[in-house]
């Protein structure tokens, strides 16, 4: 599968993911956030960073990058988008995941590794996790995720949470740390999964994120 | 030639009768070599460019007699002390690029924006040698964590690290933190970054060669901000002045990625275009044009019409000497421009010419159409050194030569209490704001021995730490000296790399004063002395002296950053006990060494007497055994014993795991407590224990077992007595957090 890794002035995570894509196998590119046609890519990250120093909101100058329509429009079609921490931000003030990202409920920048519980293992994301549990990086100041209660009822209805934290790291209601839209094809994420897939740096947690897109994709059966 | 006079600036008159050079830093007898030098009065502007570049900050003049001395040549130094960064060779033609830097004054004064652009600073030194940045370590000081003020200080350095470093994108990964009242009113923020070259050939340095090739200007425009720091980082503070937060400047780490990655892109993409870069550091365009002439034999001539500003009306002597962040200058060759001004410019930055390389060694500034500035380029960048007078302190003459003895009647309440020292206790509730594993390459993070670094696409890695005692150096500026560099290898050694090479910045008080110059000679005495025996070159490093408020000097603080190579990444050793059942060794003997020690400050309130003895053999011995038993895949864990001593370390193998231990010790009640350098605990299987004590022979020694209970047990030859290990694992970790709340 080809994927793009897309580099918004400031991103810099990119290369960690796109090292983590190419351990799997998978055709990435690290793509200029200013180039608008992604045509080519069955599946597209964004990767976690401060976005054009993220000096406004955190994504919010980011949604308007060249690159937001053609990310739309793969959200549109049913192609993969993962918005991975600033990834995840910049969905949502794209308005492509519900909800919003706000400032840690006690300020500052935290980076630690958390336990999550997998809420919906069955996801085009998750569905070749092997257990209920996960070890996962965080590394952000703006990770609490906020939505109304109506969506909130819809998010549980749709069974759109895909992970929770065990132990709630930044305010975010009701411990959500990951989630995916209503078509389930775009998924965002504070926690790194792309920093936890290589032996030698400790925790290989991550991988299986990584075998699942692959599984859904049928490059892995 | 005719040099404009400004109206509205004194004349050059007016700055000798007045003695504006003065306010500026500069002594009568400097200006009147000036003076003697040119043949004429300077005008206002190049008083002010001598003003700065003579200053301590940029030109080392009162430390550059005993920097000299340092030991900066073997067979890895690839690039020695003088460039951006020191370089050393590790292998497949690959090296690694480090330097270290202060940022004391600054953090001082606003300590938010003084750690960011210490930060900042100390990237761009890395990556203007053409290397990626991939690593940075603190090394703070605070006074004890006691006030409001205290708190507040310390929040805004550990918030200005993360707030640069999280953004731009390079981990960071460790560092030291320590307090002590020596450091009230003049914090220490030192920073060290680590730089790969894929490639020795792409190395750049800062020397501009060939007549008419250009000087290009990039990154952030130029305005008011830290206009003279360098000569405000020259001077003591004294506590009835609250006028020097102008000199302090505002850093951007977003502008500083686009500049990193562009740099290193230009370096990469146009190695033969691209002559010399060199950062905006002190003195800002100032230092790095007239330096990187100076460097390469040649003159430079500015054209500061061209500066990209931010700001109207500024005036030369303000362009020259702002120090505003995140500004790059380049040597391009001459027909090349284009290219790299173009790269710039697509990453959305300003590139402009703003000057050329002449060949006739002067230092020629235009403005307005007016020559404002003609110097001798080497009169410029050259200032007076001074050897100064030094004596003995007295502190030192007078101190008892008898080591303390402490007193412990509850051995297990004294335990405690060390563990909720500061110094001692967990540094997590800082740590833990740093993103130490973007780029994904931290293999160790914060918290180990050392921080450890793979080298994606080899089986190599580095090791990183940085350390210093500054009580140890107090105590005796010689050994404290030794100390310092002897510790740093114990922790790179502990992690299974071989030490390769160091950098430093010398925290000192007011060189004027002969004591403190004393600590700043001896000191880099023991240092360079102990670096030899290592096979460390110091290859880069860095001065702040006058860290002194109302009179009152820090203790002398050398701090030691130190690289360590690991061949094979398999072999990477952690602190952690690993295995119930696995057998734990003291490597190397304990004295009643206590003269210094976290104990005697923590029972006498002040650490005072003669520092105990630094045996240098035993200490080389013991790191030998070390890497050869790690090497030889012998051992499970290593952890060096350094502050708080043996009984410290067992612990903090330990927290960090689901083990404990039994220890039983041929040691008395205080000994736990000793610091004697040179010493380590390892781990070691069961089945591997007769190799190992042949390898080890009697510099090993067994001293218990890892338990799986929940409790430390330990026996001395005068008690017997346990630990809980939920207690003391929440006061080592908690207690920073309980003070800073």
């Amino acid at each position: 599968m080809k994927a793009a890794v897309l580099d918004f002035p400031g991103s810099n995570c990119d290369f960690d993911m796109y090292y983590a894509l190419i351990d799997f196998g998978i055709d990435a590119k690290i793509i200029d956030a200013r180039q608008s046609n992604l045509d080519d890519y069955d599946a597209i990250f964004l990767p976690g960073g401060f976005s054009y120093g993220d000096y406004l909101r955190a994504g919010a100058i980011a949604r308007f990058a060249p690159a937001m329509e053609a990310v739309k429009k793969a959200a549109d079609q049913g192609r993969f988008v993962v918005g991975i921490c600033n990834g995840f931000q910049i969905l949502t003030e794209a308005g492509l995941l519900p909800g919003a990202l706000r400032m840690n409920a006690k300020a500052g920048f935290i980076c630690d590794q958390v336990l999550l519980n997998v809420e919906n293992d069955n996801s085009l994301f998750t569905k070749n996790l092997y257990r209920q549990q996960l070890l996962l990086p965080i590394a952000h100041a703006g990770g609490n995720y906020y939505a109304d209660q109506e969506t909130l009822t819809k998010l549980h209805a749709n069974r759109q949470i895909i992970f929770t934290y065990q132990d709630n790291p930044n305010g975010s209601i009701d411990d959500i740390a990951g989630i995916v839209n209503e078509k389930g094809n775009v998924f965002g994420v504070m926690p790194h999964p792309e920093r936890a897939v290589d032996p030698l740096l400790g925790n290989i947690d991550g991988r299986p994120f990584f075998e699942s897109i692959l599984q859904t994709s049928g490059v892995l059966n | 030639m005719s040099i404009a006079a400004n109206p509205q600036l004194k004349s050059a008159e007016e700055v000798k009768s007045e003695r504006i050079y003065a306010q500026w830093g500069l002594t009568d007898q400097e200006f009147k070599i000036i003076e003697n030098e040119m043949g004429r009065l300077p005008n206002y502007t190049e008083t002010g460019l001598f003003s700065a570049m003579w200053s301590e900050h940029a030109s080392y003049k009162k430390s550059k007699p005993i920097l000299k001395t340092f030991w900066s040549k073997n067979e890895r130094v690839l690039q020695g002390p003088g460039e951006g960064a020191g370089i050393l060779d590790i292998g497949d033609g690959q090296a690694v690029v480090f330097k270290a830097e202060s940022h004391n004054h600054p953090s001082q004064v606003e300590p938010y924006q003084g750690a960011a652009t210490g930060v900042g600073g100390i990237l761009r030194d890395i990556f203007s040698m053409g290397a990626q940045p991939i690593a940075v370590l603190d090394s703070l000081r605070f006074s004890e964590i006691k006030n409001e003020q205290t708190k507040s200080l310390i929040d805004g350095v550990i918030d200005g690290i993360a707030g640069y470093g999280n953004a731009i994108g390079i981990p960071t990964v460790g560092g030291d933190v320590a307090f002590d009242d020596a450091y009230e009113g003049n914090l220490l923020c030192n920073v060290m970054s680590i730089g790969l070259l894929d490639h020795q050939d792409t190395i750049k340095v800062g020397q501009a060669h060939g007549k008419d090739n250009s000087v290009i200007y990039v990154g952030a425009k130029t305005g008011r901000d830290g206009i003279n720091g360098a000569t405000f980082a020259s001077t003591e503070f004294s506590s009835q002045e609250e006028s020097q937060r102008s000199a302090v400047q505002v850093g951007d780490p977003f502008m500083e990625k686009l500049v990193m990655d562009a740099t290193i892109k230009a370096v990469r993409e146009m190695p033969e275009a691209v002559i010399a870069i060199q950062d905006m550091g002190a003195a800002g365009i100032l230092s790095s044009s007239s330096e990187m002439g100076e460097k390469g034999g040649s003159g430079i001539w500015l054209d500061l019409d061209k500066v990209p500003v931010r700001e109207k009306g500024m005036i030369p002597y303000e362009l020259m000497l702002s120090e505003s962040q995140e500004r790059m200058l380049l040597v391009v060759a001459q027909g090349r421009e284009k290219g790299v001004i173009d790269l710039y410019r697509d990453a959305g930055l300003d590139a402009v010419v703003i000057g050329k390389v002449t060949d006739d060694s002067r230092y020629r500034l235009s403005f307005q159409g007016e020559t404002v500035a003609d110097l001798d380029i080497k009169l410029l960048t050259k200032a007076p050194s001074y050897k100064l007078p030094s004596k003995l302190p007295v502190h030192i003459k007078k101190a008892s030569q008898q080591q303390y003895q402490p007193k412990i009647s509850n051995p297990l309440q004294i335990i405690m209490q060390i563990l909720s020292q500061p110094t001692i206790s967990s540094k997590k509730f800082f740590y833990r704001h740093f993103d130490s594993m973007v780029r994904t390459d931290t293999v160790v993070k914060p918290g180990g021995d050392a921080a450890v670094i793979r080298i994606r696409g080899t089986k190599k890695a580095l090791s990183l730490t940085t350390d210093v005692n500054g009580r140890y150096v107090y105590l005796d500026p010689y050994r404290g000296g030794q100390m310092a560099i002897a510790e740093a290898a114990r922790n790179v050694v502990s992690t299974g790399a071989l030490p390769i090479g160091i950098t430093d910045c010398l925290n000192f008080g007011n060189p004027d004063n002969q004591e403190v110059y004393y600590e700043l000679e001896q000191s880099v005495a023991g240092i360079n002395n102990f670096a030899k025996q290592l096979n460390t070159p110091v290859v880069s490093g860095n001065v702040s002296l006058y860290n002194e408020t109302d009179n009152r000097a820090i203790y002398p603080t050398p701090m030691i950053g130190m690289v360590g190579l690991i061949r094979d990444n398999r072999k990477i050793t952690t602190i952690n006990f690993k295995k119930n059942g696995d057998l734990i060794y003291l490597i190397g003997s304990t004295g009643n060494d206590f003269n210094g020690s976290e104990i005697q400050k923590l029972q006498t309130g002040k650490i005072s007497g003669k520092l105990f003895d630094f045996d240098a053999d035993a200490e080389l011995n013991n790191q030998k055994l070390i890497l050869t038993a790690i090497e030889a895949g012998l051992l499970k864990s290593a952890h060096d014993l350094s502050e708080g001593g043996l009984i410290v370390a067992l612990l903090e193998s330990a927290f960090e795991t689901s083990f404990a231990f039994d220890a039983n010790l041929k040691l008395d009640d205080a000994q736990l407590f000793a610091e004697t350098n040179g010493r380590f605990i390892v781990t070691v299987e069961p089945e591997k224990e007769p190799v190992f004590e042949k390898m080890a022979g009697d510099q090993a020694e067994l001293i218990g077992r890892v338990t799986d209970r929940n409790h430390f047990q330990i026996k001395t030859d005068q008690s017997s007595f346990s630990i809980d290990k939920e207690e003391a694992t929440k006061t080592w970790k908690n207690s920073i957090a309980n003070l800073m709340e």
